[in-house]
């Protein structure tokens, strides 16, 4: 199955990031294709290199970068991003800012759009 | 592309409209989707009826509000927009309380968002290609 993925909360705050991390990498290990990761909300916040959690813990952003160098196209929402403070100069390598057309091609091409946040 | 092969997307909106964004930058991507060939539908659901509660003064919380731009919804290709019943019984709110989302061409009729049962929106949830949350 194509699948779409949608992210809303930002990292750490909330488990949606780890949530959504974990059932992409389950979903590839059974043969799912994943079209694209779209982060929008305070979800843009999960892509900045300027985090930087202690040692013995999770690097989200890094983790995410990881997932982008597999292939898979990770779009940040440009207008989400804007208010944020979050631009290019930013961004962990292998994640792409750019605008909700992104989205709306996920949601029409991917067989299923699965969206994590409240 | 012909209405048939078009493909929907619906909207759920069962959030408050205020103290968290997600209805605002909900509306932006609805606002979006709404110029790309595909078959839009918005239902509000829960909290999310308030969203559509006319008469919404945003200037004490220091927000823009977007009320107007509901208003203009149907301008936006947006014209297939459903309330729950049975959420807005449980609020307190009638059909006379929905703000309206545009007029008619023809008749200049103002437009307001249809009232549906739950057994409605089930039915319509199962046509959709895909269903985003906010």
């Amino acid at each position: 199955m194509k699948l779409a993925v949608c992210i809303y909360e930002g990292p750490y705050n909330h488990e949606a990031s780890d949530s959504a991390y974990n059932f992409i990498k389950a979903a590839v290990a059974k043969g799912h294709e994943i079209r694209g990761i779209f982060f929008y909300h305070d979800g843009v916040y999960n892509v900045t290199k300027l985090m930087d959690p202690p040692q013995d813990d999770r690097h989200i952003a890094n983790r995410w970068s990881e997932l982008g160098a597999t292939g898979i196209d990770i779009v940040v929402c440009i207008a989400a991003a804007k208010r944020r403070g979050i631009v290019d100069e930013v961004l962990v390598p292998n994640v792409r800012i750019s605008g909700l057309g992104q989205l709306t091609m996920m949601a029409i091409e991917a067989d299923r759009m699965v969206i994590f946040g409240d | 592309m012909s209405e048939e092969s078009k493909k929907k997307i619906m909207f759920t909106v069962r959030k408050p409209p205020h103290g968290t964004i997600y209805v605002y930058e909900g509306l932006e991507v609805k606002l979006i989707m709404a110029a790309y060939d595909a078959d839009i539908s918005v239902v509000f659901i829960d909290d999310g009826v308030y969203a559509l509660k006319a008469g919404q003064d945003t200037r004490e919380l220091g927000i823009k509000g977007f009320e107007a731009t509901y208003g203009v919804l149907v301008d936006y290709e947006i014209q297939k927009v459903y309330v729950d019943r049975q959420s807005m019984e449980e609020r307190g709110l009638t059909e006379d309380d929905l703000l309206v989302i545009g007029e008619d061409e023809d008749t200049e009729e103002p437009i307001r968002p249809k009232m549906v049962d739950s057994s409605e929106i089930a039915a319509m949830m199962a046509e959709q290609h895909n269903i985003l949350s906010f």
